[in-house]
């Protein structure tokens, strides 16, 4: 068989093991780490107490949403000044609990959090690296992380509140202090951490490329890359080209804030002052901000897309539909993703001829999104899906991918979105596909790789009741938030009185579901803390390809060190999605096994490979080379 | 009530998954060792049996919602150009639910299909290009065809407004709005001047220029029924969002960038009320824009009247330079005597004053009549 040649493989290679071990220290080896492995843990814990951090704040708002009447009091020992004094949530920090938990969440969670740990754990181990280009810079990476989230929460903690004008802080509302208190310190410790957030981003980025273009393992071409890996290799393009031009949108929302310059203000007339302010425009600040701000919605949702790739083909057993589709719809959306900014900026005033661009471009997305959907459902047809936890959360991305993302056919056409931009249609919109669909993503990576991070395996049980109650949980939240959104309810609002037709006395039921759903979902996440966590000490054993996967990270020993292959780095021979190969007598090939032990299951093109495995074992010494400086 | 019930409901559900599963995975406990080599437990074939269950429990409770929450909708557009985007959301409603339909239930289906069986073997089936074909070039029929229509309309929405068009600015500010109108004579709209702003003349009205003369403002909004009108919107302080959801016009205020919206309302307040059955039922302008602390308050009446009735409110209003005369001393020496017949005609109907100021607020459309 097979693998059982491949453990050979692996136990004849120890002798070459030619890696000193000296021992770290326990600050070296845990805290200041340069190894991939260490750097990408630390993104995922950081990220899941940020992502309880980000949910806790929703739920604080979802309170006031679901029951508007309901006495907060007993938040009082929690939010002290933030309850006003007759129970009732601040109606600034309302507005502070929204733009929290929008920055929190999109930036250190599904940015950091998931792109972060999965970058950095799967692209050494699935291109067969010893570790990243630059560990160092790695490092760098993540404490300049770390330093944007110590300096972000703090600002929570700080008298006049947190930044309060929405995630997307767009000016004047957040370069006057005097427009709303959450635009003076809250909002300078906002812009200082994202500064450092975004140098985090860059660095992370400019090592994921170095690593995926020049550190793959002989015979790993791109054409055998696991979509896991195309997908992070996206992301970091999209994440280099786009992040510099929220910094300098920061930037210069800094110099307006506190150097007197007018690139965003002009003729404002507040709190019984003119300011002297001329020739600004704070559309020049949305477009520099949405061009970031779309492509982050792609580098959130991307590397999920490509795990659940990885994870999809793996547990039904069959290989991707459409491989080479798939890596050209993810390369459309990338390219796609830079031009579509201003479908955000309908109603801004913008030249409506723009409008009319930016829905053209912005509704060829779907083309891509709609055959990256069909290729999945078609990888399930005809497979053997087994339902692990990681693959069951696949799935549900899927699920939602699909309904979040078909309502963006109906927000992309400028003419509807007159109706239904910043409305609960929006917010119910962007939950369901980028949000809970990453969130999904992330989810589906933690079960599937943890035992190799951990090397344990977390409750199966378990496992599918976060699945159950979390997909449900999402679906209950989002999906009838749609219709307070054709209901016209506007987003950002702390209350709906001033609506017309006493529109706050309907949907008060729907909104009180949408809270208590809200909550439910969040608690059943401590189930996955809980299995997280108590895995990781005292878990089961892991095996050392538990999924029967094919990818090269589970050729790797269950203790990984540093370096992770003890011996030679396995050299790669085929496509990572040989599963269910006619004539094999094992259900999956791995990616190390060449193709002239498997005569029995090459298809006639690949017998033709064949001739190149020497060509490939030649370019042992060069590849050892590299990492002998 | 009901949708506490249909939660409950689905947590019992998952509840009752949740020990049947755990049952089924302790009574296969026993013979999993045996299976070491596929990781599946005994609750793989209940995961497959949930989401068919998901599928078919999610599709009523989906359509179910949908019909319950329906009536809270807005009701049908009351201007033109709503009608119009109405339908066309309505129509690519249509299209995107069977879209939603038709993919998850295949997702599910095949999920619970093509669930784990022992020797079973998947098909090795890496790619089809007719398929994929199919599946790029239908979708972006679809979207042509959306696209096209969409961009029809966008067009036709944001188009010039129609030379007759009633101009009525909008000046948002933290948090309310001010309204001014062309005044009855001239019907144009001076210009205004942010650093002209004081604690009376609050939208700053520039008097230099002759067409303010006539301009009056009011704190509520009073737009003609059947007639193109044109918003002219700004902001004073920080961004705002101009939403009239019953007439489907929402448009940015921005700062230093003056922006516009036309439409015409083709439902009075009066035909509102009767449609929904409810006698003091009024339009409003909301913020739709994060703006601070005030936001989700900032709102004024509006009123759709009518074009005679509304005629008849213009003619009710006093010019602002009538009501606050002091503000002859910022015309400039060649105009004062045309801006003076604003002072000399209200001067004598000085005991009136309290009357015509009066007249604003309570003028409602149905005051009226």
């Amino acid at each position: 068989m097979a693998t059982a040649e491949l453990h050979a493989h692996d136990a004849h290679a120890h002798a070459h093991d030619e890696h000193e071990h000296h021992e770290l220290g326990f600050i070296q080896k845990y805290v200041f780490s340069e190894d991939h492995k260490t750097i990408a843990k630390q993104y995922l814990i950081t990220g899941i107490i940020w992502a309880f951090f980000g949910g806790g704040l929703s739920i604080l708002f979802r309170l006031q949403l679901g029951f508007p009447d309901m006495n907060l009091e007993w938040l009082r020992p929690l939010l002290g000044g933030w309850i006003d004094e007759s129970g009732k949530l601040d109606k600034e920090f309302y507005l502070a609990l929204v733009t929290m938990h929008g920055t929190i969440m999109v930036f250190f969670v599904l940015t950091a959090g998931l792109s972060g740990t999965f970058s950095n754990y799967l692209i050494p181990l699935q291109i067969g690296a010893r570790d990243m280009a630059s560990g160092f810079i790695n490092m760098l990476s993540f404490w300049f992380f770390a330093l944007a989230s110590v300096i972000m929460f703090s600002s929570l903690f700080i008298e006049t509140g947190p930044a309060s004008g929405g995630w997307v802080i767009y000016p004047p509302l957040s370069a006057l202090p005097q427009a709303m208190p959450g635009s003076g310190l809250g909002m300078t410790l906002w812009l200082t951490s994202m500064a450092f957030f975004i140098v985090s981003q860059l660095m992370g980025g400019i090592n994921y490329i170095c690593t995926i273009i020049n550190l793959r393992t002989r015979g790993m071409s791109f054409t055998k890359l696991p979509l896991t890996i195309w997908s992070f290799f996206f992301t970091a393009i999209l994440g280099l080209l786009s992040f510099p031009v929220l910094l300098s949108a920061a930037l210069l929302l800094i110099f307006d804030r506190s150097f007197g310059t007018s690139f965003y203000l002009s003729e404002i007339y507040i709190q019984g002052e003119a300011l002297p302010n001329m020739g600004g425009s704070p559309i020049l600040y949305q477009h520099l901000f949405w061009f970031l701000g779309h492509p982050e919605v792609y580098i959130v949702l991307l590397p999920a897309l490509g795990i659940t790739s990885e994870i999809i083909a793996t547990n039904a057993r069959k290989p991707i539909f459409g491989y080479r589709a798939m890596i050209g719809s993810m390369m459309g959306i990338t390219l796609l993703a830079f031009i579509v900014w201003a479908h955000h900026m309908f109603i801004t005033g913008m030249n409506p001829f723009l409008g009319s661009v930016f829905m053209f471009l912005t509704l060829i997305i779907a083309v891509p999104s709609a055959v990256k959907a069909f290729n999945y459902i078609t990888t399930l047809w005809k497979g053997n899906i087994i339902f692990t936890p990681a693959m069951l959360f696949s799935i549900g991305l899927v699920s939602l991918f699909i309904s979040g993302g078909l309502t963006g056919i109906i927000l992309g056409n400028s003419a509807l979105d007159i109706n239904l931009h910043d409305t609960y249609f929006v917010v119910a919109h962007f939950h369901l596909v980028m949000g809970a669909a990453s969130f999904f993503g992330l989810m589906a990576g933690v079960y599937h790789w943890f035992p190799k991070m951990f090397g344990k395996t977390m409750n199966r049980t378990m496992g599918y009741i976060h699945f159950w109650c979390t997909f449900v949980g999402v679906y209950c939240v989002f999906f009838p938030m749609h219709y307070i959104g054709i209901a016209g309810f506007p987003r950002r609002y702390y209350s709906f009185t001033a609506l017309a037709n006493d529109a706050q006395n309907s949907f008060t039921d729907l909104n009180m579901f949408i809270s208590i759903a809200a909550i439910l979902t969040f608690s059943s996440q401590l189930l996955f803390a809980l299995n997280f966590f108590y895995s990781i000490f005292k878990g089961k054993r892991a095996t050392q390809n538990p999924w029967n996967s094919n990818t090269l990270e589970w050729t790797a020993p269950i203790e990984l060190g540093h370096g992770n292959w003890e011996g030679e780095i396995p050299a790669v021979y085929r496509w990572p999605y040989d599963y269910s190969k006619p004539g094999s007598a094992s259900d999956f090939i791995p990616q190390n096994v060449p193709f002239s032990a498997t005569p029995e299951s090459n298809l006639p093109e690949e017998n033709e490979e064949i001739a190149k495995e020497k060509e490939i074992e030649g370019l042992l010494e060069t590849q050892n080379g590299v990492y002998n400086h | 009530m009901t949708y506490l019930i249909g939660l409950l409901s689905v947590v019992f559900l998952v509840l009752a998954i949740m020990i049947v599963n755990k049952s089924m995975a302790l009574s296969k406990g026993i013979q999993k060792d045996s299976e070491s080599e596929v990781p599946v437990d005994g609750a793989n074939n209940l995961n497959a049996v949930g989401m068919v269950l998901f599928l078919v429990l999610g599709s009523i409770g989906a359509a179910w919602s949908f019909l319950h929450s329906q009536p809270d909708f807005l009701p049908v557009a009351a201007s033109e150009h709503g009608l119009i985007t109405d339908r066309m959301f309505w129509i690519s409603m249509g299209i995107i639910t069977f879209a939603f339909f038709v993919t998850n239930a295949l997702l599910f289906i095949f999920a619970f299909r093509y669930r784990w069986k022992k020797n079973n073997v998947a098909v090795f089936y890496p790619v089809n290009h007719k398929l994929e074909l199919i599946w790029t070039v239908i979708p972006a029929i679809v979207m042509a065809v959306l696209v096209f229509t969409g961009w029809r309309t966008w067009r036709d929405i944001t188009s010039k407004a129609p030379e007759n068009a009633v101009v009525i600015e909008v000046t948002g500010h933290q948090f309310g709005w001010y309204v001014r109108y062309s005044g009855n004579d001239d019907s144009k709209l001076g210009n205004y001047n942010y650093k002209l702003i004081d604690d009376t003349n609050n939208i700053g009205i520039d008097y230099t220029d002759q067409n303010s003369f006539d301009d009056f403002t009011a704190n509520e909004m009073h737009i003609p029924k059947g007639v193109p009108v044109l918003l002219k919107i700004h902001a004073q302080d920080v961004l705002h969002s101009v939403y009239l959801p019953y007439q489907r016009v929402k448009m940015d205020a921005v700062p230093g960038m003056p922006t516009k919206f036309w439409f015409v309302a083709n439902k009075s307040t009066e035909e509102m009320r009767y449609e929904l059955g409810k006698a003091d039922f009024n339009y409003k302008l909301n913020c739709t824009e994060i703006c601070g602390r005030g936001h989700f308050g900032m709102a004024i009446t509006v009123f759709v009247d009518e074009p005679e009735d509304y005629a008849a409110w213009c003619k009710q209003q006093k010019p602002f330079l009538t009501q606050n005369p002091t503000y002859l001393a910022k015309v400039p020496e060649n105009l004062k005597a045309k801006a003076g017949k604003y002072i000399e005609a209200a001067a004598p109907a000085d005991s009136s004053t309290a009357e015509t100021e009066a007249a604003p607020v309570a003028g409602t459309s149905s005051a009226l009549r």
